[in-house]
């Protein structure tokens, strides 16, 4: 069930520190939108306040509006835990739970909210998240042996499927290839590709090749001095931005010539 | 004792060191080989001079039934005594480093953990007089409460003591005694916890309190174990505390925990009798000494064995 997501005037704080300032976007379901710019922009730090992981840093808060399906995400009575449940993530390192089986991990979102499920259809979610993560042959075997003990990208994808086993409506990724090499990237983007039929993608990546190959829409992110906030510069079509940009600063960037 | 580190392994190239280097690994393995005969030394004295209590006939040991009826109550006193101080101090002591680590507000957490850990600083004979003289008349009415109403229980079989030295009062003294140090380390491995970690939790939707039960408490479990066997390693030698605080039965052995008939514990009762042991007397106490050598000793390799069992599962 993928949704949208209407963010309007957000500012994001670190403290006292603006770290993003004023983004209005819209995030259209079942597609790829990818955020790019270069390092320290906010790019990750926006993507982190679509599901509340922002605030998880101490005296980090966000000003605005996110609203998803007409839903006030930083509404007085909207949980956190609850916002978290419907736009899953998947981070740029892979993270496991380390003391944790491949079964377990697969199953652990599962799991919370004191939820009892019949151990028949833990398995079955258990199989159909890693099939949809493209992880089921290469694990089905060894279920029970440790999520840390797998290859990177193999992990990333454990994390994939732990994300997608709680269906989500939105997944979240914050550079999710950046620590894996060509061929468990290819993966990767090839799953999100199939994954965009189900839930609405949001990545964050610093690999423009990446964003060009995978993605609907880009946004363009990019801050106009140190310790200045960073800014949505440019939000189009992926072909657009990649062609003919509307601003400078994202042909800049794109043809490599930043600065 | 508890963390003997590995003596540093010989090089399989040599290459040419300079002076200082040598110096250093000359030293550092020095220091570690010293550490081995120390142990080795100690453990040599207690075995020579356990040996006459051992051979000698039983008559003549304090006690009058031989080696095996003088030490065997003393070591059950000694575990019982340790055992209640865990089983009290280890679950305060990880909500103490949940708390300060995860719940309370910076300016909370930050005092509170001083004062915590100031309670290593009390030494024990104060942790004693503060036992015997305000916590065991505070308690009598509880052990009473406990006598009537428990009382089917073995534990609380009474009659309940009228001055409150008991067994529970000692284990609770203990507890107290090895909070900080468990807490410190649980504190410690919590705050370590990766916040990859974390956030995997909490981007999955979990609660703060499933966040710790996914993330923090397996990451933190070795730790919390080791912060316990310290902890309980204090808690079998202590001894002025206990000394001063349990009213003591000789050759007793009861899970009676209330009752102002309790048997001593091996440091406790080599603290009281050594001034005034003679003879075979003093070998029968060194080979009490041994005995709680050989638990320690036990309870840290169960400790390492037990931190080991699921070392794939951990990073």
């Amino acid at each position: 069930m993928a949704k949208r997501i209407d963010v309007s005037d957000l500012d994001i704080y670190y403290g006292d520190f603006l770290a993003v300032q004023d983004v209005t976007v819209s995030i259209e379901p079942r597609s790829i939108t990818a955020l790019i710019g270069p390092s320290g922009c906010g790019k990750s730090t926006f993507l982190r306040s679509l599901n509340r992981m922002h605030e998880v840093i101490p005296g980090a808060r966000v000003e605005g509006k996110v609203v998803m399906d007409g839903v006030d995400l930083y509404g007085v009575d909207t949980d956190p835990v609850a916002v978290r449940r419907q736009i899953g993530m998947v981070f740029q390192r892979p993270n496991p739970f380390p003391t944790m089986s491949i079964y377990d991990n697969v199953v652990a979102g599962v799991r919370l909210n004191g939820k009892r499920v019949k151990k028949a259809d833990l398995d079955a979610l258990a199989e159909r998240s890693l099939r949809g993560a493209n992880l089921w042959d290469e694990v089905k075997d060894r279920l029970d042996r440790p999520g840390a003990g797998l290859s990177g990208g193999q992990q990333q994808r454990l994390c994939i499927a732990r994300a997608i086993a709680v269906e989500p409506d939105v997944l979240l990724m914050d550079e999710p290839c950046s620590a894996l090499d060509p061929i468990s990237t290819l993966a990767i983007e090839d799953l999100m590709t199939e994954l965009k039929e189900r839930f609405t993608i949001v990545i964050v990546t610093h690999n423009m090749q990446q964003a060009a190959r995978v993605s609907e829409h880009t946004g363009f992110f990019n801050l106009s001095g140190v310790g200045q906030p960073g800014r949505l510069i440019e939000f189009n079509p992926t072909e657009k931005i990649f062609s003919n940009p509307d601003e400078k600063a994202t042909e800049d960037y794109i043809s490599g010539r930043f600065g | 004792m508890t963390a003997t580190s590995a003596p540093a392994q010989p090089p399989t190239r040599r290459p040419v060191r300079s002076l200082g280097d040598r110096l250093f690994a000359g030293s550092a393995t020095g220091a570690g080989i010293l550490i081995l005969l120390l142990l080795a030394g100690v453990a040599a004295f207690l075995v020579v001079q356990s040996v006459p209590a051992v051979t000698a006939p039983a008559d003549s040991i304090p006690g009058g039934e031989g080696i095996v009826a003088y030490v065997w109550p003393l070591v059950f006193g000694t575990l019982l005594a340790a055992v209640i101080a865990l089983l009290v101090a280890t679950p305060l002591a990880i909500g103490i480093a949940l708390f300060t680590t995860y719940y309370a507000p910076r300016r909370v957490a930050q005092p509170l953990g001083y004062l915590v850990d100031l309670l290593a600083a009390i030494p024990s004979v104060v942790y004693g007089f503060w036992g015997i003289a305000w916590l065991a008349p505070h308690l009598v009415p509880s052990y009473r409460w406990l006598d009537e109403h428990a009382g089917w229980l073995p534990f609380f079989a009474g009659p309940a003591s009228a001055t409150g030295r008991t067994m529970l009062t000692a284990g609770l003294v203990l507890a107290i005694m090895i909070l900080p140090i468990i807490s410190a380390i649980s504190r410690e491995v919590f705050s370590q916890v990766p916040s990859l970690h974390r956030e995997a939790a909490l981007a999955l939707g979990a609660t703060r309190w499933e966040m710790i039960r996914m993330a923090v408490l397996p990451y933190g479990r070795s730790g919390v174990i080791g912060g316990a066997m310290l902890g309980l390693g204090r808690a079998l030698g202590e001894t002025l505390a206990v000394a001063l605080v349990l009213s003591v039965t000789s050759g007793l052995v009861t899970v009676n925990l209330i009752s102002s008939s309790n048997p001593a514990t091996i440091a406790a009762n080599i603290a009281l009798n050594f001034p005034e042991a003679t003879g075979i007397g003093v070998n029968a106490l060194i080979a009490s000494g041994l005995a709680l050598f050989v638990i320690t000793f036990a309870v840290n390799l169960l400790a390492r064995a037990v931190v080991n069992r699921r070392a794939e599962f951990s990073e």
